[in-house]
């Protein structure tokens, strides 16, 4: 074989491992029942194939081979080993005949793999910040590295955090299935819940280097489009149009030199067409299930926005309408400051000021710095110039993130 | 009368014994553990995988929340236990979620280790 041969099966053995290692490695955790196990595996399959393949070619169904061979490895290691532990032939034997032939399963054992993954990685019984990591290791394949910078903490972290959880999963024996129908309208929510996390980790980049945390969002767009491929439920389609309208919004949201820009001031010409005429259609999708719940509810708030070719022609009466079924359908304090600012767009800032000190004077968003900045806004609108800076302060004081900082101290500036 | 007897031990102690000490430990209690049982003293008995792996179900409202992590508030006591034999983790929290207890208090899920003496 040439170097030109060999050079040509390494880069096809790198993108089978890119697309399919972890559909194999999802066969292989059920098939072996341990998640140490079956990465072990995974990667000793890979390090065959690209001895083998570049020998006899490539084998017709890629996966199907390295999750045979994956097994095939795991039970020959495990009879190596048997000669000093006593429980473990029984163990390989086990696996030998229980296991079913895994040349013959199609498409859907293969979908159903990858959502006894997703929803163990997301179990309810994993601390949350478990559940994100798990979720970006085991089911999107970042290296602990990566999710470590994202999440700006130590490897260290993260590598104890993800051996903690597969040890809770073993230890307490969290089983690896899709969840009953009784517990599975729950356990889709805590899913959605870690996806959305991720796009907003990504999204709002809290703080440090923005840019390696961006690739968050693009990590949960990718996350929400496998779940729509596997599950097309109306919340699973409603959460990948919420990220891609607002994921549509990037390129406008910052000043190239970092500063933030209100949706009003973006130049709506650097929205992602393709992004909103994606999101647009699966909103469609949704909507047609006739089973809204908050993200798509969110997700068409996200479509009306996008609709309007100028921030004038915005349809404030339908988003304020729109708030109002997302109140009903998860009451918050948050989302009731989103309605009071869209009240402030249709009916002027004095009707939504009203609103915004009411949600504040229950001191649910005391320390919740959009609630002081949008406060801020209404009353500069209204010209209160004083309390319009006694509201700025209280919201620089209680952000974190380094773009909004810069952006209340340049209003600050402005009302001198 | 039957009572519950529950062995408190800070962990991080526990681990921090050289392993040797850890094992005559392990082993004086299963041996302790098999003459009670031969009195007739001894119903059940098991050690506790590390809190590390406990799931703690609450009700309120008629929606289960399951959280990771042991019961940890003082204000309630124990007021008393189940010891289930089901397949999976699932099954212990549907369990859990329907004892009454559950709407009022807590139910705290431990995984027994499997090696119990009785």
């Amino acid at each position: 074989m040439s170097e030109n041969q060999s050079q040509q099966v390494r880069t096809l053995v790198d993108e089978v491992y890119r697309t399919q290692s972890r559909q194999v490695l999802a066969t292989l955790i059920r098939l072996l029942g341990d998640f140490d196990a079956a990465e072990e595996a995974l990667h000793e399959a890979f390090a065959v194939a690209v001895e083998q393949w570049a020998r006899e070619g490539v084998p017709a169904n890629p996966r199907a081979w390295l999750v045979s061979t994956g097994r095939f490895k795991a039970i020959d290691g495990m009879r190596r080993r048997a000669r000093f532990d006593a429980s473990l032939p029984d163990l390989a034997h086990h696996l030998e005949i229980t296991t079913d032939p895994v040349l013959d399963e199609g498409e859907d054992a293969v979908e159903d793999d990858r959502l006894r993954l997703i929803f163990t990685c997301c179990h309810p019984a994993l601390s949350p910040e478990s559940q994100v990591s798990m979720t970006l290791r085991e089911v999107c394949g970042l290296t602990t590295d990566e999710i470590a910078r994202a999440f700006l903490t130590k490897p260290t972290t993260i590598a104890q955090r993800i051996v903690r959880a597969k040890g809770k999963i073993r230890d307490a024996r969290i089983p690896y299935e899709v969840p009953s129908e009784t517990d599975f309208p729950d356990r889709l929510d805590a899913v959605l819940r870690v996806v959305y996390l991720v796009f907003n980790e990504g999204y709002s980049a809290s703080s440090g280097d923005s840019l390696t945390r961006h690739d968050l969002s693009g990590e949960a767009i990718r996350l929400g489009r496998v779940l729509v491929g596997l599950l097309p439920e109306a919340e699973v389609l409603g959460l990948l149009a919420l990220m891609l309208l607002q994921d549509s919004r990037r390129a406008a949201r910052t000043s190239p030199t970092g500063d933030l820009i209100l949706l009003e001031q973006q130049d709506r010409s650097l929205w992602n067409r393709d992004q909103i005429a994606e999101g647009t259609a699966l909103v469609e999708r949704a909507l047609a299930t006739r089973q809204v719940g908050p993200y798509t509810i969110q997700a068409v708030i996200a479509a009306v926005h996008a609709d309007a070719p100028e921030a004038a022609l915005t349809d404030w009466a339908q988003i304020v309408g729109l708030y109002d079924v997302l109140l009903q359908a998860e009451s918050s304090p948050v989302v009731e400051l989103n309605r009071a600012v869209a009240v402030a767009m249709r009916d002027g800032p004095l009707a939504g000021l009203a609103l915004v000190d009411v949600i504040l004077s229950r001191g649910d968003l005391t320390n919740y710095h959009l609630a002081h900045s949008a406060r801020a806004d209404l009353c500069r609108r209204l010209g209160r110039t004083v309390e319009s800076k006694a509201s700025y302060e209280r919201a620089l004081a209680l952000t974190q993130q380094e773009p909004e900082r810069r952006f209340l101290e340049g209003r600050l500036r402005e009302l001198g | 009368m039957k009572y519950l007897c529950l062995v408190y031990v800070e962990e991080k102690i526990l681990h921090a014994l050289p392993s040797a000490q850890r094992q005559t430990i392990s082993d004086e209690s299963m041996a302790y553990c098999d003459r009670l049982q031969k009195l007739g003293q001894l119903v059940t008995a098991s050690p506790l995988h590390p809190v590390d792996t406990a799931t703690t179900v609450r009700v309120r409202d008629g929606k289960t929340s399951t959280i990771d992590g042991p019961f940890a508030e003082t204000k309630e006591q124990l007021g008393g236990f189940l010891l289930l034999d089901v397949p999976d983790l699932n099954d212990a929290i549907r369990i859990a979620a329907q004892f009454p207890a559950a709407r009022i208090g807590s139910v705290e899920v431990r995984p027994m280790k499997e090696q119990g003496c009785a």
